[in-house]
């Protein structure tokens, strides 16, 4: 639907280059990035605010590379909100709506069904000045969807909100998505790109790295920087059931029960845990770990330190065991092996 | 704000200072050196001249004339010189540093000269002058030509203002409004010209003012119909100061009057928007 095509763009010293990737309809996009990768560049050249050197834009088909800003049916979402100072909540819903011609009573009650879809009815008379970050998010948010873009950018939209608010912004934005919406999402958060991505384009000093599902990205990091971007290979997607042992919730992926500590009680997510969390043991080793399973070693690896051992439990689990270990206990692909996860290490990111 | 106000007071009571008492005489010195002369002619001239000067016929007309004449000015350049701060504040381009010291030219050159410049640029062999007199009026000793001369020496102020104005305003606030849909056009008269009101309100004051008090451009150009400005100097050079001080006096509280005036209705629509 939306069709990024070799864009490339020199600033100075930064080079965006090469930029090339696709979002079909209502896709959940993440653009994940330390910060100056070149993300908010890639967003503003979409929305037309920058003319690339090369390379072109299309959404369903059509060059919109040179197409002016306000007839591409892009709606842009700054960082910093850009929420117009001078203007009430009520005005600045209604200024993209006015310039189609709307006005009176259409114009009136298109800005009330916005505003009852982002919950800020009660704030429609106010002015800007006093509003919270969360509160200003959602004026953005209405009022950038009141010309329904075919494609929503939003940069860095859940930096500028308390830690609090941030689970209800995301149920919010995943419920745009899921009305059929196409967002393309810019962050630097490894766990904002997890529980609302259904793709994923990791993007490093201006270039696209990696591109897939994050579940594809995060388990197949396709480069070192992926790799320690993500930073972890044990990475399962499943559902946290109702069972529970005091404080202990059981995660089900794949038919395999993890044990872990969170503070949701169910509902679909991922877990993680570093790959120097598992410990291979030949025989079961009844230690404090509660997470032990039997499984086969699929693959080797030598590592800087030691040795990355890949053991299938039904899912594949790896684990980092230094060379020693493996001499000691004569470790080799299609050995029979016991693995334990400390619950503590079993980190959960629930899907938003 | 409590905790701002008593930390001021503290500083002041704990941290004596002797350059701050310096500082603070020398700036007494100064205040006294502006008001004394205006209040010492103030209190050197009898009322009953005051009133009598007043309902002088030629007085009230040269008033009169200064001030519409002087907003006249104000109000067409504006339209001239607001886009011209936006294109400033918001692009750069060859020369622009340029283009910006010839803005500041008329503050620098002496007025008088700029009256003589002006006075070629307008005369009657001239394209502006040949131009005028195609159309059936003259520049030369008439109210269009004072406009100008005020114009010439004042605009600058309205351009640096306004300029700064926009410059304040932020540019993500007019990409945000371009990708909501606007035009640019749009984008100038319903973000940047809003948010820049409250500067070139000022500017438009500032060239207001500056424009009715000038004198030495305007005299060269036009010596009638006649300025206050020009009638006080006449008087002076005709009669000697104790006819000066009443037109003197009356034109100041004038002054003062309008100065106050456009700034408590500019005040009042800042609130209103």
């Amino acid at each position: 639907m939306l069709r990024v095509e070799n864009i490339s763009k020199r600033y100075g010293s930064f080079e965006l280059n090469d930029i090339t990737f696709q979002v079909e309809k209502g896709d959940y996009f993440m653009l994940l990035g330390p910060s100056g990768a070149g993300k908010s560049i890639i967003l503003e050249i979409i929305a037309g605010l920058i003319k690339p050197d090369n390379g072109g834009v299309f959404i369903d088909d059509v060059d919109i590379t040179r197409l002016a800003i306000g007839n591409r049916s892009v709606g842009l979402v700054f960082q910093d909100l850009a929420i117009f100072p001078h203007l009430s909540v009520y005005e600045n819903i209604a200024f993209p709506l006015k310039r189609k011609g709307m006005k009176g009573q259409n114009l009136k009650s298109r800005v009330n069904v916005l505003a009852e879809e982002f919950s800020i009815t009660h704030l429609i008379k106010r002015n800007t000045q006093n509003l919270s970050g969360g509160e200003l998010q959602r004026v953005a948010l209405a009022r950038t969807l009141a010309l329904e873009p075919k494609v929503l950018l939003l940069d860095e939209p859940l930096s500028s909100i308390d830690v609090q608010l941030r689970a209800s912004l995301k149920s919010l934005l995943r419920s745009i998505n899921r009305e059929g919406q196409t967002i393309i999402h810019v962050t630097h958060d490894y766990d904002e790109a997890i529980s609302l991505g259904s793709q994923v384009a990791v993007v490093n000093s201006g270039r696209i790295v990696q591109t897939g599902t994050p579940v594809d990205v995060f388990r197949n990091p396709a480069s070192e920087f992926v790799a320690n971007f993500s930073g972890i290979k044990n990475f399962f997607k499943g559902t946290i059931s109702d069972s529970s042992e005091h404080d202990l919730r059981c995660f089900i992926t794949n038919g395999i029960s993890i044990w872990l500590y969170a503070d949701d009680n169910s509902g679909d997510g991922y877990v993680s845990f570093p790959e120097n969390s598992v410990s291979i043991a030949l025989e079961n080793p009844h230690t404090s770990a509660i997470n032990t399973f039997q499984g086969v070693i699929v693959d080797i690896f030598q590592q800087k330190h030691g040795f990355e051992i890949w053991v299938d439990i039904g899912i594949r689990v790896a684990a980092l065991v230094t060379w020693e270990s493996v001499e000691k206990l004569g470790l080799k692909t299609e050995k029979k092996v016991w693995v334990s996860v400390k619950a503590n290490a079993v980190r959960f990111i629930p899907i938003a | 704000m409590t905790s701002k106000l008593s930390n001021s007071i503290k500083g002041n009571s704990q941290n004596f200072s002797w350059f701050r008492l310096i500082a603070t005489l020398l700036g007494a010195i100064l205040l006294l050196f502006i008001i004394s002369p205006i209040l010492g002619m103030v209190l050197a001239t009898p009322l009953e001249s005051i009133v009598s000067t007043a309902a002088d016929k030629e007085v009230k007309e040269s008033i009169w004339l200064t001030i519409w004449v002087a907003m006249a000015a104000t109000l067409v350049f504006a339209i001239l010189s607001i886009p011209l701060a936006y294109i400033l504040a918001r692009h750069n381009f060859p020369l622009k540093r340029l283009v910006l010291g010839i803005i500041d030219l008329p503050v620098v050159i002496p007025h008088s000269a700029a009256g003589i410049a002006l006075l070629g640029f307008m005369a009657r062999d001239s394209v502006l002058g040949k131009t005028s007199s195609l159309l059936g009026f003259s520049f030369v000793g008439t109210p269009a030509g004072i406009a100008l001369a005020m114009a010439f020496v004042s605009v600058p102020f309205l351009i640096n203002y306004a300029r700064e104005g926009f410059a304040s305003v932020p540019e993500r606030l007019e990409k945000a409004a371009l990708n909501l849909g606007a035009s640019p056009a749009r984008v100038f008269f319903t973000i940047s010209l809003p948010l820049a009101w409250k500067s070139i309100v000022s500017g438009l004051i500032m060239m207001f003012a500056r424009g009715m008090s000038e004198f030495g451009a305007v005299i060269i150009v036009a010596y009638n119909p006649m300025i206050t400005p020009v009638l006080i100097f006449e008087r002076f050079g005709s009669f000697g100061l104790k006819y000066a001080r009443p037109v003197s006096v009356i034109f100041i509280a004038v002054c003062l009057a309008v100065f106050i005036l456009v700034r408590l209705i500019a005040r009042k629509e800042n609130k209103d928007a």
